[in-house]
């Protein structure tokens, strides 16, 4: 087996009394699609936010690509490969598509320390922001205020920065949350023609979406991986099964642990 | 369109600024110059200002600093005898940039109402520091002694030549800004200002290029204060007060904040404003505050919202 392009082991984090991420072992296949599930509340967020350097670990460390970059923030691990959609879109509303993802490709293009040429002038900027936003199909909406676009296409959006910063590793959290059911499907296929060629680590709610994309899929439940498999493994998991079946249940107990 | 308005507008003003020191020699109201060359230097100061506030997110309460630093580098130099201009605007700018540093470096890591207190209160030092400086007047402050010296080629004592000296800094200025705002790093910092987490995301560190930001503001607006004491001849430490760093803030919220020639006008109504009303009633201020907040109400996109294509990136 090839040597995992990500490695996370031992990760810890609490917040209080709650152990939103309790000794999670994690790891990612250059190429692989590798979804993370769970109930509401039990930690995804602040598992991928760990992964993407937003939030530092209380123990554990990560590997990505050989090196430990544990201890790097969020910009420096950006630089590295790393690529992020958030759970609740994260664009610059006051820019249009095509300024969201050139800015996406000026940040990996080096430093920004140059004050005189127009950066909307710039075709190392705009040419390969223009080709990313054909890529996810929001071509014709290039001169369009971020803010003014549907929400569909504000998540395509997202996405299209992200691949702009050319990464190694794609961290897409609830890339289909909030969608209609066509606007998902169309993020869904869009995301499996990435498929291969991509290394993308899914958190997602829908079902269909981590079924139809994920080589593997890990199930969260408390902080706590109880199961990593293929899709069909972890269909026919027990415990997997039981985690579902109890959510209300579970969810109300995480409510009142958490008070 | 939107830019070629603009242009057109930041050419007019440009113009009528020009015309003023003839017109003002026809009417014979020379006063006038004087007023405007007051306004510009101000103009200077708001426009540095607005590309760290309008541009940054960084709402300084304490841009008075270097204007401030800028005064005393210029003052300190002509007191021990050294007038060449080139050399006391070079230490105005690089004091000021160097004071900016200090304090960006410390505020630029807060955010909200903490980088408000902590660029006034670095100001409020500065000031009490001038207040302490007895050698230069202290609390009374003291009189330049001899106007910056270009060669010759410049005379600040003659009101005109000064007045179109200002007019060009201002328009220098206010190209290099708008260069900056459009500039890789430009959008550097109007992204960060937009959403921080998606530019750590996508691997901009905001912090260095706000602070630099800062500090090129801040460069500017001892450029301001080098002019201003000029202008006025007479250095004092009122220079530094918070009210002047609240009057420059008012200036770029009136006019416009993150526009191009929003600060300018700003500047302009409100000293000519306060010239105009002073000239009526010594309770001008009461006069000049329901004015402004109804500025403020109903023009939410500032002054310059107000005319055609103002309100470009």
């Amino acid at each position: 087996m090839a040597e995992a392009l990500l490695l996370a082991r031992g990760l810890c984090k609490s917040f209080g009394a709650l152990r939103a991420s309790d000794n999670i072992d994690f790891d990612l296949l250059e190429g692989e699609t590798h979804a993370v599930i769970g109930p509401n509340g039990a930690g995804k967020t602040t598992f991928i936010g760990q992964l993407s350097g937003d939030l530092h670990p209380d123990a554990g460390t990560i590997r990505f690509a050989g090196e430990d970059v544990t201890s790097l923030r969020a910009p420096a691990r950006a630089r590295r490969g790393f690529a992020r959609s958030f759970q609740i879109t994260s664009i610059y509303r006051e820019f249009t598509a095509l300024d969201n993802v050139a800015l996406a490709v000026q940040a990996r293009a080096g430093h920004s320390f140059r004050f005189w040429r127009r950066a909307r002038e710039e075709d190392v900027l705009r040419d390969p922001a223009r080709r990313v936003l054909e890529e996810v199909g929001l071509g014709a909406r290039a001169g369009v205020l971020a803010a003014n676009l549907a929400h569909g296409e504000q998540r395509q959006l997202e996405v299209a920065m992200a691949l702009a910063t050319g990464p190694r590793l794609l961290l897409l959290d609830e890339p289909v949350a909030g969608m209609g059911s066509d606007e998902s499907q169309r993020m869904v296929e869009f995301l499996s023609r990435l498929k291969g060629r991509q290394s993308i680590i899914l958190v997602e709610h829908d079902m269909d979406a981590v079924f139809s994309l994920a080589d593997r899929i890990s199930v969260l439940v408390y902080g706590r991986i109880i199961a990593t498999g293929t899709p069909q493994e972890i269909r026919a998991n027990a415990d997997v099964r039981r985690a579902y079946l109890g959510d209300d249940v579970q969810l109300a107990w995480a409510h009142a642990e958490r008070r | 369109m939107r830019s070629r308005a603009r242009k057109l507008v930041l050419l007019a003003m440009l113009a009528l600024l020009v015309l003023v020191p003839p017109a003002a020699a026809l009417l014979h109201q020379l006063f006038y110059v004087d007023l405007l060359r007051r306004v510009m230097i101000f103009g200077i100061a708001a426009v540095s200002l607005d590309l760290i506030l309008g541009y940054g997110g960084m709402v300084s309460f304490g841009h008075a600093a270097y204007l401030g630093v800028g005064a005393y580098a210029v003052t300190v130099l002509a007191y021990y005898g050294i007038h060449d201009g080139l050399l006391q605007w070079a230490v105005a700018i690089g004091g000021s940039m160097l004071v900016a540093l200090a304090i960006g470096a410390v505020s630029i890591r807060t955010s909200g109402i903490y980088f408000i207190m902590i660029t006034l209160a670095f100001t409020q030092m500065l000031y009490y520091l001038g207040i302490s400086l007895d050698v230069f007047g202290g609390d009374n402050g003291m009189r330049l002694p001899e106007r910056s010296q270009f060669f010759g080629l410049i005379n600040l004592n003659n009101g005109t030549e000064f007045y179109y000296l200002v007019l060009t800094i201002l328009a220098a200025v206010v190209l290099l800004v708008q260069r900056l705002v459009e500039s890789r790093f430009g959008m550097a910092i109007r992204a960060a200002k937009s959403n921080e987490a998606r530019s750590r995301a996508i691997g901009f560190s905001p912090y260095p290029y706000k602070l630099a930001a800062f500090v090129i503001s801040g460069g500017i607006c001892g450029l301001a204060g080098a002019l201003l004491v000029n202008h006025t001849a007479y250095l004092t430490p009122d220079f530094m007060q918070w009210t002047r760093s609240g009057e420059i803030l008012f200036m770029v919220i009136l006019g416009g904040v993150g526009t191009t020639a929003g600060p300018v006008l700003g500047a302009f109504t409100l000293l000519v404003l306060e010239d105009v009303l002073s000239g009526w009633t010594e309770h001008w201020q009461i006069i000049l505050g329901p004015l402004l907040v109804l500025a403020v109400l109903f023009a939410k996109r500032g002054l310059a919202g107000l005319l055609p294509g103002g309100r470009g990136g």
